[in-house]
Parts: C-alpha cells; sequence; structure tokens
C-alpha cells in the first residue's frame, strides 16, 4: 500500500470539485486576519495566489528572487491561454478541454484535477478582463482566439505574442492593489532557502536578502510554493537565467515527494544554437504553427550544400522539400503536440537533413501563408487581378499583424530576416510536467505545504498542450488554492502567531548558513557555470528527447561524479554580506546536481514511451504506427512519486496508481 | 573580435563608483551583449577577482530586468530592443565600450550595474490596478464589446516593460512615459473608467514623490523605449489628469 493519498473526492466528475466547495469548512473574515500565509514566488501562479489570498483576507507574504513581481518568468509566454468558452461555437466544452488535456498529457495525469481545471478555466478569462487585461479582439469587439497544437478546436486567447506579459501584469496589478492595503507585504530580491517544518507542518521559511546577504526568517500558518520549473537543469533552456529548482528540491529533502521528474518538454520551435557561449535559447511560440510550415530539404545533397552555405532554401523547388509533419502525420499536420513535433525534427536532422552549420535546425515557412492571407486581403480591399508581390505583401502585413515582435526578435538574434528566408527552429528544453507531488487540494506530502504552477507535477501528465500552463498557474492561484487552503487552515484559527525564535527556526537557518559559508571559503579552481554546462550537456545527451538503459546510467554515474567535483572544485568570489550573483547560482546549481540524477533515475525506471518520455526500447514495432512511441498502461499506468532518502539514488518510489473513469486510454494517434 | 570595456564598479549603496577598465579577446559577433558580460565575468572568476554585477533574467527583451548604459545610451546603440537582445554584431573590432548603470536620483546604485527601481513599484501600487476581487462569478469576458481599435491601442501601451530606460535617458530623469502607459491603459478600456481620475492623480503624486523630474516633452524616452511605448500616452495622461483635476 502506498503512502499517497490523492484525496479526490467522490462523486462523478463533474460533480467532484462544486460537492467539494460545498462540503468544506470556511475560516470566517474575522479569524482571517490572525491568519499568515507565506507564497514564495510570484509569477502567475504565485501572484494570483498571494493577490486573492490578500482580498479574502489573510495576511500575506510573498517572496520573489527579482527586483518585482512583473518580473517572474511567466512575462515570456507569449503564445496564449486556453479556456472553455466556446466562443468560437467549434463545438467546445469543459469535457473536450478535459479530454485533450488527459489525451494530450498521453494519460499520465489525474483525471479529478484535469476536470477541474477545465472547468475553471473560463472563469479566468472574465477576470482577467475585467482587470484590464488587453486580450486580442475581432473588429465586433469580442475577444479573439487562435488554435493550438493537438486540438481541433479554436480555444485560444492571447494578446499579440505577450499573452504570458499581460496575464501577469493582470496578476501583478491585483498584488499592487493588496500591497498598498497592506494585506501583503512584499519581499522581492528574497531567494527562499529553506523550509521550516514545526511538528511536522510547514511553519515558515529562511530566506536571504540579496541585496543585504542577510538571513531571514519568517513564519506563517502555511506555506505556498510557486517557483516555477526546472528545465534550467539542461543548463540551456527557454527558461529566465534565475528559474531554478532550489524551493523545490529544498522541500523535497524535507518531505515532499518529487513526481515525474523525467517529463520534460522539448519545445519544437525555438532558434536554434549558434555556439559554446550560447547562455540560453529563444523560443519562437507555437502560434506560428498555425502559419508556418514545417520543411527541411527531401533530397540529401541539398541538405549538404545547405549546411555548407552553397543554397538557399529559396532556391529548393517545392516538390524537392519534404515537409515532413504533413507527410507523416496528415490528420494533424504542422500542428501535431510538441513532443511528436520535437522529435521528428531530431530525426530527420539525426538522419542528416538538417538546414545549419550544425546540422541542428528545420525550416518553418511562411511564404504559403503570406500567399492565403494575400490572396483574402487582395478580395476584401477589391482589389483586382493583384500582382504577385502585391499579394505576398498584403500577406506580410497580416502576418506582421499577428506575430510581428517574434518576427523582430528572430531578426535580433538571427539577423537575417524571416519575411524573406524560412524561419530555422530546433527543439530546446522549455517546460517541466514533473514537479512537487500535490493532492487533489494541491498540498504535498507535508502538512500545510502547498505547491502550484510550473513546480507541481499536477495537471500535464507526460506531456502539456500549449497555452495549457497560463491556465493552469492562475487556475490555481485564483481558483482553487484559495479554497482548498481555507480547508486546512480553519483548524489554525486558535494557534496564534508562529514564533520564529524556537529550535526548529535555529537548526534550519544554521544549515543555511553554512552551506553559504562552505561555498564562500571553498577556494576551488572552477566556476559555477562550469559545472552547469557539463550538467546540461550530460542532460542534454543522455536525458533529452530519447533515452535508453544505458545511457540513463551512464548518466546518473556522471552527474553523480560532477556533484562531487563540484563541491570539492567549485569556485564562488565575494562575501555573504553583500549582493553575490556566484554565490547565488552555486545553491541553484547544487540543486540542479541532485535533480539531474533523480531525473535519470525516474525515466531509468520508467520502460515505456509516454508523452515527452522516449524510450528507444518502446516503440510499435509494425502497422500505421511503426516506429512512434509505444505506452504500456499495464505496468506504467501510474504516477512516480520519489520519497528523499540522502543521495538521490536512494530515493524511493511511491506509486499513485492512475484510474480512468471518464476516458477511454488509447494510443495517442495524430495520424 | 578584441574590445575594451570601461565599467563602472561600485560595491554597495554607500560606497562611492568609479570606471574600471577591462579587455576581453575573441568575442563572436552571433554573442548577446550579455554573452560577452559572461565572457568577461568568466574570467575575472578564474583569475579571483569579483565579477561585474548586473541585472538580468529573462534574456529575450520581455522582462525588464536587463538594464545599463552603454556608449553613453540606455539598452546601448541598437533600437527597439533591451541590453539583452543587443548582439556584439553591433560593435567593431578594437571599440572601447562604456558602460555605466541607469542613473536617476530615483534609481539608486545597489551595486555595480545594479539599480533599485522600487520608485517603479510604489507608483503601481498608488493606483495601477482595476478595483475587482477574484469570486468566479464575474460578469462574462464578451458581456462587454471592446473596438478593436481601443483593445489594440491599450496593448500597444500594456507592452510597457518596467525597465527605466525612459527615465535613465531624460535629461530631467522624468517618468511620465512609464506613468502614461499604465494611466493610458485603462483609460483606454471600459473597465478602467471608473477608478480613471482616482488613479492618474495618486500615481502622479506618487511619482512627484519619488523624485521624478518633469517632463519638457524632448522626446527622448520615445527614441529609447525598447517597447515603442509612444509620446501619444503622455498626452492621454496629461488629458486625463486635467480632467481628474476639474472633477476635483
Ligand atoms: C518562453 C516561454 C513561453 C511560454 N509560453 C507559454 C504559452 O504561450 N502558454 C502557456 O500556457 N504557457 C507558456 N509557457 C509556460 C508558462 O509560461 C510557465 O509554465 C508559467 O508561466 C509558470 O508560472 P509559475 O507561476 O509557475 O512560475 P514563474 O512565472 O516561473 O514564477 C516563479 C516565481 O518564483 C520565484 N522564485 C523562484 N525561485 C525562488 C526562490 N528560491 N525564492 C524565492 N522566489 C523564487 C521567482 O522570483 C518568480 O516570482 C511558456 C514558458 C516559456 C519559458
Ligand atoms: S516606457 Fe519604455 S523605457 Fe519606459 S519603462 Fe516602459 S518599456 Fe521601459
Ligand atoms: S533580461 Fe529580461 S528584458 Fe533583458
Amino acid at each position: 500500500m502506498s503512502v499517497l493519498d490523492s484525496k479526490v473526492p467522490k462523486g462523478p466528475i463533474k460533480d467532484k470539485w462544486t460537492d467539494y466547495k460545498n462540503h468544506i469548512d470556511l475560516v470566517n473574515p474575522a479569524n482571517k486576519r490572525n491568519i499568515d500565509i507565506i507564497v514564495v514566488g510570484t509569477g502567475l501562479a504565485g501572484g494570483s495566489a498571494a493577490a486573492t489570498l490578500a482580498e479574502l483576507g489573510y495576511n500575506v507574504k510573498a517572496f520573489a528572487y527579482q527586483d518585482s513581481p512583473r518580473r517572474a518568468h511567466s512575462i515570456a509566454a507569449q503564445g496564449g491561454i486556453n479556456a472553455a468558452k466556446n466562443y468560437q461555437g467549434d463545438g467546445d466544452s469543459t469535457y473536450r478541454l478535459f479530454y485533450d488535456t488527459v489525451k494530450g498529457g498521453d494519460y499520465r495525469s489525474r483525471e479529478a484535477n484535469v476536470y477541474r481545471l477545465a472547468e475553471v478555466s473560463a472563469n479566468i478569462i472574465d477576470q482577467c478582463v475585467a482587470q484590464g487585461v488587453p486580450f486580442a479582439r475581432d473588429y465586433g469587439g469580442l475577444l479573439d482566439n487562435r488554435s493550438f497544437g493537438g486540438v481541433l478546436v479554436s480555444r485560444t486567447f492571447y494578446a499579440k505574442g505577450q499573452t504570458g506579459q499581460q496575464l501577469l501584469l493582470g496578476a501583478y496589478s491585483a498584488m499592487n492593489r493588496q500591497i498598498a492595503r497592506g494585506k501583503i507585504e512584499m519581499f522581492n530580491r528574497h531567494e527562499m532557502l529553506d523550509v521550516v517544518l514545526v511538528d511536522g507542518k510547514a511553519r515558515g521559511i529562511i530566506t536571504r536578502n540579496l541585496i543585504t546577504g542577510e538571513i531571514e526568517r519568517h513564519s506563517a500558518h502555511a506555506v505556498v510554493i510557486g517557483t516555477g520549473g526546472y528545465g534550467n537543469v539542461y543548463f540551456l533552456s527557454t527558461n529566465a537565467m534565475g528559474s531554478n529548482a532550489t524551493a523545490a528540491w529544498k522541500i523535497h529533502k524535507k518531505g515532499a515527494f518529487f513526481a515525474n521528474p523525467c517529463y520534460t518538454q522539448i519545445h519544437p520551435t525555438c532558434i536554434p544554437r549558434s555556439g559554446d557561449y550560447q547562455s540560453k535559447l529563444t523560443l519562437m511560440s507555437e502560434s506560428l504553427r498555425n502559419d508556418g510550415r514545417i520543411w527541411v530539404p527531401a533530397k540529401i545533397e541539398d541538405a549538404k550544400a545547405i549546411q555548407e552555405g552553397k543554397l538557399k532554401p529559396t532556391q529548393i523547388a517545392e516538390a524537392d522539400r519534404d515537409y515532413y509533419l504533413e507527410r507523416r502525420y496528415p490528420a494533424f499536420g504542422n500542428l501535431v503536440p510538441r513532443d511528436v513535433a520535437s522529435r521528428a525534427a531530431k530525426e530527420r536532422c539525426d538522419a542528416g537533413y538538417g538546414v545549419n552549420a550544425t546540422g541542428e535546425a528545420v525550416y518553418l515557412d511562411f511564404a504559403a501563408a503570406f500567399q492565403r492571407y494575400g490572396s483574402e486581403q487582395a478580395k476584401l480591399k477589391g482589389i483586382k487581378n493583384p500582382s504577385k508581390e502585391e499579394v505576398i505583401k498584403l500577406g506580410q502585413a497580416i502576418i506582421e499583424e499577428k506575430y510581428g515582435n517574434l518576427f523582430q526578435m528572430y531578426e535580433k538574434i538571427i539577423a537575417e530576416n524571416p519575411y524573406e528566408t524560412p524561419m530555422m527552429i530546433y527543439p530546446a528544453t522549455h517546460y517541466t510536467m514533473g514537479g512537487v507531488w500535490v493532492d487533489y487540494n494541491l498540498m504535498t506530502t507535508v502538512p500545510g505545504l502547498y505547491c502550484i504552477g510550473e513546480a507541481n507535477f499536477s495537471d500535464h501528465g507526460a506531456n502539456r498542450l500549449g497555452a495549457s500552463a497560463l491556465m493552469q498557474g492562475l487556475a490555481d492561484g485564483y481558483f482553487v488554492l484559495p479554497y482548498t487552503i481555507g480547508d486546512y487552515l480553519s483548524n489554525d484559527i486558535r494557534t496564534g502567531k508562529i514564533p520564529t525564535d524556537t529550535p526548529e527556526f535555529d537548526a534550519v537557518e544554521k544549515e543555511v548558513q553554512d552551506k553559504i559559508d562552505f561555498f564562500l571559503n571553498n577556494n576551488g579552481t572552477k566556476s559555477v557555470d562550469h559545472f552547469h554546462k557539463r550538467l546540461g550537456k550530460v542532460m542534454w545527451d543522455k536525458v533529452g528527447m530519447s533515452r535508453n538503459a544505458p545511457q540513463l546510467k551512464e548518466a546518473m554515474a556522471e552527474i553523480k561524479a560532477i556533484r562531487e567535483e563540484f563541491w570539492k572544485e567549485v569556485k564562488v568570489p565575494g562575501s555573504g554580506s553583500e549582493m553575490n550573483l556566484e554565490l547565488e547560482k552555486a545553491g541553484r546549481v547544487a540543486d540542479f546536481l541532485e535533480l539531474g540524477e533523480l531525473f535519470a533515475k525516474d525515466a531509468l525506471v520508467r520502460e515505456e514511451s509516454c508523452g515527452g518520455h522516449f524510450r528507444e526500447e518502446s516503440t510499435e514495432l509494425d502497422g500505421e504506427q511503426k516506429g512512434e512511441a509505444k505506452r504500456n498502461d499495464k505496468d506504467f499506468a501510474f504516477v512516480s512519486a520519489w520519497e528523499y532518502k540522502g543521495e538521490p539514488a536512494d530515493a524511493v518510489l511511491h506509486k499513485e496508481e492512475l484510474e480512468f473513469n471518464d476516458i477511454e486510454l488509447k494510443q495517442r494517434s495524430y495520424k | 573580435m578584441n574590445l575594451t570595456l570601461k565599467i563602472w564598479r561600485q560595491k554597495d549603496s554607500k560606497t562611492k563608483g568609479q570606471m574600471v577598465d577591462y579587455k576581453v579577446t575573441d568575442i563572436s559577433e552571433h554573442m548577446s551583449f550579455l554573452e560577452m558580460m559572461d565572457v568577461l565575468n568568466e574570467q575575472l572568476v578564474n583569475s579571483g577577482d569579483e565579477p561585474v554585477a548586473f541585472d538580468h533574467d529573462c534574456r529575450e527583451g520581455i522582462c525588464g530586468m536587463c538594464s545599463m548604459y552603454i556608449n553613453g545610451e540606455a539598452h546601448g546603440p541598437d533600437r527597439g530592443i533591451t541590453t539583452c537582445q543587443l548582439h556584439m554584431r553591433m560593435f567593431n573590432d578594437g571599440d572601447t565600450i562604456t558602460i555605466e548603470p541607469f542613473r536617476a536620483k530615483a534609481f539608486p546604485v545597489i551595486k555595480d550595474l545594479v539599480v533599485d527601481r522600487m520608485s517603479f513599484e510604489r507608483i503601481q501600487q498608488a493606483g495601477g490596478y482595476i478595483s475587482v476581487n477574484t469570486s468566479g462569478n464575474t460578469q462574462d469576458a464578451n458581456a462587454l464589446p471592446i473596438s478593436k481599435h481601443a483593445a489594440d491601442e491599450a496593448m500597444d501601451a500594456a507592452a510597457c516593460i518596467g525597465c527605466g530606460a525612459c527615465v535613465a535617458t531624460c535629461k530631467n530623469s522624468s517618468a511620465m512615459l512609464f506613468v502614461g502607459a499604465k494611466v493610458a491603459q485603462y483609460a483606454l478600456l471600459p473597465q478602467g473608467q471608473v477608478e480613471a481620475a482616482d488613479r492618474v492623480k495618486n500615481m502622479v503624486a506618487q511619482m512627484d514623490l519619488e523624485g521624478f523630474g518633469n517632463c519638457t516633452n524632448t522626446g527622448a524616452c520615445e527614441v529609447e523605449c525598447p517597447k515603442g511605448i509612444s509620446l501619444e500616452n503622455i498626452a492621454r495622461m496629461n488629458r486625463e489628469f486635467l480632467k481628474a483635476s476639474i472633477k476635483g
């Protein structure tokens, strides 16, 4: 018997959340004033949670490592946010969003959580519009939608190519209102370095003030972690430079189980790497796949010529192009889910058809879209017999309106005009579906310790659909946690303030201080980045888009060796009592070096292919699906929740069996 | 390429700073400016020196964290971009590049190139929001149509990333473009109307309190703004302010 209890309410799936809300304990408004909540992270998840909890009357202390909540990495989300509004009348519904999300996640998520997510999705859009989020609208003044990979309806709401920015600024404005009222105390440039448990419950955190270096104690009746994903374990990813796993990993070491670390999303449309100095990778929004067609040369000699700079893509005739997604997946074409699109790109490039000097790039071509939109515009504008150039020009204007900022970003980085030459793209690490295990209440295995947003594992199974992370972050923060945490806190109305001058706080503060002192006095010979890059290379080469048992075992051993060397040889200049960016990085990389090993171990144990996790040993051997990923529901329809036991390799596996009552398990097919 | 860097070094807000010269070699034109700074910092760490502190996070021009005054320009010589989007192809072999923090009374230096922009936070807290609680029973998002034109204009104003380049560029250190962008976004939307008068008055009052200078219409802010926030937003804020003052 597993110790995991998902606490999913009984009853039909469509009534679970409503019934649950009708029966939980509530905290009366007067008592909320006596209850403190710590929210670590103020991205979409943490920001929306902090604002809502403060509106309800709780005293909130919120923390972020940047100088403002407005700078959390949610700001970088481009494409959009899903909601089952069915404004387009194309057959969307709560059930369909639920179904698409479970299917997209390759049947590795918890049904009840996903259904609730789909249920509250429509509220998110209403709330954001009320806050003044300027979503795109059509000429009739109503909200516009676009469609994203893996689905057949248009349910994605967007604000130009800056949807994450606008949603975050909405949550930020709601936070600002509460900061002004004194209901949120905001700690910018503060990093949480550990959690404090008292009698087994989460009661506080230890932070470092990143300006003064001061180590601080903060107490509360409950602690919420919303610190984002761990994609930077690969060193190169589309995450921000500071994105880190420290809070999630530290709570794991204090008792929170870590679920499905191997489920990572490698996003198909990123700008390819150009050299060893590269510090991060840039995403080109998936929405581009609505209008762009992906191809590589069909002939190997053309590919070689392109790699050597002797041929231009525009010189390759239509018949000599291989639109491989349209060829392999006629039903979904360029809009197959991300994992499928990424592996297909890798397959072509591994076979030698890549289109830049490194051989690791494919084309994303808008020529057909210029033509299509251009003809439409010419008709609308009543232009008779427009010239070819005129049509292209009109079409380009439409594309510019839709994706102008992305095209500009591309041109600044690559120094090529994507209106004239097709874009080059290649997959890159983007999102982590795995994360801290939480139950239906979003509580971890530690009482009073919650985890929301990308940091938890909850809703996306083995693969996340586009535009669903923003939805989940805001669902957790605005509409789910504020209820579920109340149920827990109703037992704390008589507890009173949690003191910080206790042995529990002393002990954790000492652990934190000792580690900082160690780094500063280690006098090693190599920089933090040196180790981070080596870790990233092992992760990408052996725990990347395609995995097998021998390489995963090697990866575990190599990561352990890098970690041991790190503790001997790392060099951190400066002191602890000032702003010290190297010291910040050292702590984060130390945690990545442990998480990376657990990640590889999890990938090794999961001997099936599912979603973003592709095991070379588990593919379809024949039939129409030959070579495609093969899931194994009989042996692997469970969540892997890991319990910390010292070394990452010694972590103990607990299984949460997944039951599918409302959706029939099927092999995913996008053919 | 090989470059000489003249960089402002300052231990903390209490210590006086100074320009220090550094050399970097073998810089690729495809590197971003911050990747060039990474190379310098790796060099400094390896030789046991303290790396140069600078703010950055997303490195794709959207978080507003990066700042830097490069060769006398906020976010450097290119247009319509932030420092993190600046590429070394904008420079030539043998160049000397001067790198300073954003300078303004309301943006005190924290360390080296890192400045404190909490004044921007306080201005937003003074009124940069619409007072609506999260309830789950707000009216349907399509109940109130908004013309595409107004929505697009509001979006253009809302694109501000709060970087502070406008202030750093302005000879008066005025924050009018930053504040105007937020005021205009809400002024353009029906949801923003109820609190319009209080919002503009409170935000402007806080701006004055923080020690930002007056706007004398030089337009330098618009030129340096990485997000193309237009001067039109300042005009709109002035109109909103006048309207609010007449109402009393
Ligand atoms: C380039 C890009 C584009 C994307 N586009 C889309 C899209 O179009 N649609 C979609 O649905 N999803 C998209 N995603 C995914 C989505 O943006 C993220 O999953 C989501 O925004 C994460 O939100 P969050 O609140 O969980 O975390 P974040 O926004 O990452 O916030 C993390 C917060 O935690 C804080 N923090 C971290 N560690 C600590 C610590 N130790 N101490 C204190 N504070 C800490 C940070 O300061 C920050 O406030 C995109 C992601 C990327 C990278
Ligand atoms: S108005 Fe422009 S320059 Fe000023 S803070 Fe906003 S984005 Fe930066
Ligand atoms: S680092 Fe985010 S805008 Fe430059």
